[in-house]
C-alpha cells in the first residue's frame, strides 16, 4: 500500500467576483514510503494547492486523499511542511527553541528534547548557531532552521513547498545539495515542490510533471534512475533532464499564454 | 514572558551591531538625551519669560513659583500622597483592564465566533467616554475607590482588546499551520504563538490605554474624591491656590512622560525579537 494516496481530488477556489476557479482537477497520484517525490509544474498549475490539501490546512473539494489508509482530515504532526518564506518561524524563540518546538508541544521532557534538537541542528549543519535569533540568521540558514524542526519533531513524511526558491543560486545549490545529503542519511519520505526542472532532477528519486492550470493534473511520472549524490554534467543526469523538459515544455509555454 | 527580560540585552546587541556604524555611543547618548534635556529647559524657560513678561498675574505663576510650590509639597509630603492616590488607581484599573483586555482580544482575533459576539460590545461601549461614564461609576460604586478603579478598567479595556484582536489578526498565517503541522493544540497555538507574536500589538494597545488612564483618574478626581491630583487641582480651584493647581498639573505632565516612556522602552525593547510577521 502506498503511503499517500490522491483519489481523484479536485480542488475549486471561489473567487470576490463569485466565479469558481478548478486549481486541480481528477489529481490522481501515489505517493511510496521513502520516496523523495518531486511535483514540477509550471507557475499557477496548483502545485502548492496541492501540498496545502496534503498538509490538511485546506479541504479538497471532491475525492480523498488517504495517508496510510486513513482520509487526510486537518493537519497533524504525521505531515510536517517547510515553507516557501521564512514567515513561519518564531521570531521570539532562538534556532534552538524553534527546532524544539513540536517536541516541546508534545511535552518531551527537557533534557531529551535539547538533546535532539542539537542533533539535528548539526545534521542541517547549524551546530553553533542554536542560540541565534532567526532575524540574527541568513536566508539559507533560517531555511536550515526550518528542515531542522521538521525532521527534529519525526514526522511520517515531509512536505516541502519551493523551500529554496527565494534563496540566490549559490545558496540554493548548496541547500539543494544539503537536502539530499539528509534525505540519505534519514530516508524519510518527501513530497517536494518546484517549478525548477534542475532541482526536481537533483533531488527527486521520482518526479511528477504536472499541467498547467487551471484543472491541472499529473501529466507523467518519471522515474530518477539516479543514486547518490548527482552530478549536473553526468550523461544520465542530463537524460533524464532532457526527459522531464520535453514533457513539460508544453505545460510552461501554455502557462505563459495564460498568465 | 517570563525570560522576555533576561534575552533583551542579546537583542539589544544584535540591534547594536547594525545601529553601531553610526556615531561613538557617548556622542549617540548625548545626541538621543541631550536634545531632550535641551527641549525640557527650553519649555520652562519659555514658560518662565511668559509669565514674567507676557501675562504676568498670579493666575499664571513663573516655574520658578510653582517648583518652590512643589518643594513645600514634597517636604510636607502632600504632594507624594495624591501623587501615590492617583497612580495606584491607575495602576489598579489599568493592570486589571489589561487582564482581562488581553485575553479577549486574543480570543476575538483567533475565534470568529467569539469576535462576532463580542464585537458589538467593544464596538458600541467604546464610544461612549469613560468621562460620560463618571456619574454612572459614582452611582453603582460610591466615591471610593472602587469607582476610579472601575473607570479606569473601562478606558483600558476596550482599546486593549482593540489592539490584541488587530495583532492577532496580522500574525502570518504560517506561523499557525507551522504550529499545526508540529502537532500543537489549539489551546498551545493560542499560549505560544498568537500571545509572543502579537506582544508589540498589546504593548501599543497599553501605551495608549495609558494616556487614556491619565485623563480618566483626573476627570474622575476632579468629581469625586478625597485625595489624588485630580482633588488636588480641584481644590486650588476652590481655594484659588494656583500654584498648587500647576504643581498638580506639571506632576500629571511628569508622570505621564514617564509612563509614556517606559512602554516605548518595552515596546522597543521587545520589537526585535516577538512579531507577527517575521
Amino acid at each position: 500500500m502506498p503511503l499517500v494516496t490522491f483519489d481523484d481530488v479536485a480542488k475549486t477556489y471561489r473567487s470576490m467576483q463569485g466565479d469558481d476557479y478548478g486549481a486541480v482537477e481528477h489529481f490522481s497520484v501515489d505517493i511510496e514510503a521513502g520516496e523523495f517525490f518531486c511535483l514540477l509544474g509550471p507557475s499557477g498549475c496548483g502545485k502548492t494547492t496541492v501540498l496545502k490539501m496534503l498538509a490538511g490546512f485546506e479541504a479538497p473539494s471532491a475525492g480523498q486523499i488517504l495517508m496510510d489508509g486513513e482520509a487526510v482530515g486537518g493537519a497533524s504532526r504525521d505531515r510536517a511542511v517547510v515553507f516557501q518564506g521564512d514567515d513561519s518561524l518564531y521570531g521570539w524563540l532562538t534556532a534552538l527553541e524553534n527546532v524544539e518546538f513540536g517536541l516541546r508541544m508534545r511535552r518531551v521532557p527537557k533534557a531529551e528534547r535539547r538533546e535532539r534538537a542539537m542533533r539535528y541542528l548539526e545534521l542541517v549543519g547549524l551546530d553553533g548557531q542554536g542560540r541565534k535569533y532567526p532575524a540574527e540568521l541568513s536566508g539559507g540558514m533560517k531555511q536550515r532552521i526550518q528542515i531542522a524542526r521538521v525532521l527534529a519533531n519525526e514526522p511520517k513524511m515531509l512536505l516541502m513547498d519551493e523551500p529554496f526558491a527565494a534563496l540566490d543560486a549559490q545558496t540554493r545549490a548548496l541547500m539543494q545539495e544539503e537536502l539530499a545529503r539528509i534525505w540519505r542519511t534519514t530516508r524519510t519520505t518527501v513530497l517536494f515542490i518546484t517549478h525548477d526542472i534542475d532541482e526536481a532532477v537533483t533531488l527527486g528519486s521520482r518526479i511528477g510533471v504536472m499541467r498547467a492550470g487551471p484543472r491541472s493534473q499529473v501529466k507523467g511520472l518519471i522515474d530518477v534512475e539516479l543514486n547518490g549524490a548527482r552530478d549536473r554534467t553526468d550523461d544520465a543526469f542530463m537524460r533524464c533532464y532532457r526527459q522531464v523538459h520535453a514533457m513539460i515544455r508544453d505545460e510552461v509555454a501554455a502557462a505563459g499564454r495564460r498568465g | 514572558m517570563a525570560t522576555a527580560g533576561t534575552d533583551t540585552p542579546r537583542a539589544d546587541a544584535a540591534r547594536g551591531r547594525v545601529a553601531g556604524r553610526g556615531p561613538g555611543v557617548a556622542r549617540r547618548l548625548a545626541g538621543d538625551y541631550g536634545g531632550y534635556a535641551l527641549g525640557f529647559a527650553s519649555l520652562f524657560a519659555l514658560w518662565q519669560l511668559a509669565s514674567l513678561y507676557l501675562v504676568s498675574s498670579v493666575l499664571f505663576p513663573p516655574p520658578t513659583v510653582v517648583f518652590k510650590k512643589a518643594l513645600a509639597l514634597v517636604g510636607n509630603g502632600v504632594l507624594l500622597e495624591h501623587v501615590v492616590a492617583s497612580l495606584r488607581r491607575i495602576l489598579a484599573g489599568f493592570v486589571a483592564g489589561s487582564l482581562l483586555g488581553i485575553p479577549i482580544g486574543l480570543v476575538m482575533g483567533s475565534f470568529r465566533p467569539a469576535r462576532k459576539l463580542l464585537e458589538p460590545y467593544t464596538e458600541f461601549l467604546r464610544f461612549i467616554p469613560s468621562v460620560a461614564m463618571i456619574t454612572v461609576a459614582v452611582i453603582w460604586f460610591g466615591i471610593g475607590e472602587a469607582s476610579k478603579i472601575f473607570l479606569i478598567i473601562y478606558t483600558t479595556i476596550f482599546i486593549v482588546i482593540l489592539n490584541t484582536a488587530a495583532g492577532v489578526a496580522a500574525i502570518a498565517p504560517n506561523k499557525v499551520r507551522a504550529a499545526q503541522s508540529l502537532g500543537a493544540t489549539r489551546g498551545q497555538i493560542f499560549l505560544h504563538v498568537a500571545l509572543p507574536a502579537t506582544v508589540p500589538y498589546i504593548l501599543t494597545g497599553m501605551r495608549l490605554a495609558m494616556a487614556n488612564s491619565f485623563t480618566t483618574i483626573v476627570a474622575a478626581e476632579l468629581i469625586a474624591a478625597n485625595d489624588g491630583l485630580g482633588k488636588m487641582l480641584w481644590d486650588g480651584r476652590l481655594f484659588m491656590l494656583v500654584d498648587e493647581i500647576f504643581v498638580s498639573l506639571v506632576a500629571l505632565g511628569l508622570l505621564g512622560f514617564a509612563a509614556d516612556r517606559l512602554f516605548r522602552w518595552s515596546i522597543y525593547t521587545f520589537a526585535g525579537k516577538y512579531s507577527p510577521t517575521t
